[in-house]
């Protein structure tokens, strides 16, 4: 059943990314849309893109589909783990042009080698880090 | 008008697609990344069932030659270089301490996570230093 809903819920990121591509011609990658959207010129777009987003789990909520909270509560000392994690997402994002939906999606769509690059660093880096490194710090994963 | 629309369905859909996935779930994305046991292969059918869409539907649209309500698809050149790769390496480390990429720290700020909370500032304040850097 999960990786039923995983396939289908990746359907649905695929149309989005289509559809954004072939209406605006935009690549949805949400790491650019979201630093970018206050910026003056085109940022309409993004803003509704945001808003979409946001909204998004309001409405799967409201037809009986409940999000889990994230894993680490603030309490147990995971904050200070949670801020180093969005700090470095940030500033790698930034300099690396896009995150798991721009590079990953689109960019493997338009057969960039920048993304296959991104993709094969990223996510190399990311199991070692969640394998060997975050045991370490916060214990098992539960 | 029109474009605002799409993107406003554009995000809609994706942000559902990440809540039915359970991607925007930083225990599903944890568990994909933990190699192991008790190995989560769900992010591997997600990005299976969105490039199965994108992929045949970037290439049809390539070969219509432009977008509907604008005047050209948007390019990204460039090479692999160093500041390619070094932020691919950041960004995957923070990945993999939290279990959050953008998109799924958005949508849980906007239900109130507490987690996202936290990640989301830090992360706006990452985007901001990265240009300032040098170096890397």
């Amino acid at each position: 059943m999960a990786m039923t809903m995983a396939l289908a819920g990746g359907v649905l990121i695929g149309l989005a990314a289509v559809m954004l591509y072939g209406g605006l011609g935009r690549i949805a990658g949400i790491s650019g849309i979201t630093y970018t959207a206050f910026e003056r010129g085109q940022r309409h777009w993004r803003l509704a893109f945001l808003v979409g987003l946001m909204v998004a789990p309001w409405i799967a909520a409201a037809s009986g589909l409940r999000l889990a909270e994230g894993p680490l509560p603030v309490s147990t000392g995971g904050g200070v783990l949670l801020a180093v994690a969005g700090l470095l997402v940030g500033i790698g994002t930034r300099l690396g042009n896009g995150c798991t939906s721009g590079h990953g999606i689109c960019g493997l769509s338009r057969f960039s080698p920048r993304s296959f690059a991104a993709v094969a660093v990223f996510m190399a880096v990311g199991m070692a880090v969640a394998t060997l490194l975050r045991p370490l710090l916060v214990g098992d994963l539960s | 008008m029109r474009p605002t629309v799409t993107a406003l369905i554009t995000g809609l859909l994706f942000g559902i697609g990440l809540v039915v996935s359970g991607m925007a779930d930083p225990h599903n994305v944890l568990g994909f990344l933990t190699v192991g046991k008790h190995w989560n292969p769900s992010l591997l059918m997600v990005m299976g069932g969105a490039l199965a869409i994108s992929m045949p539907g970037f290439v049809l649209l390539q070969r219509r030659g432009r977008p509907w309500f604008a005047a050209a698809f948007a390019t990204a050149g460039g090479r692999v270089d160093r500041r390619l790769l070094s932020g691919a390496a950041l960004f995957g480390a923070g990945w993999g301490l939290a279990g959050y990429c953008p998109g799924p720290a958005l949508v849980g700020l906007s239900l109130g996570h507490l987690a996202a909370w936290v990640f989301v500032p830090a992360l706006m304040v990452g985007a901001w230093i990265a240009p300032r850097l040098r170096g890397i």
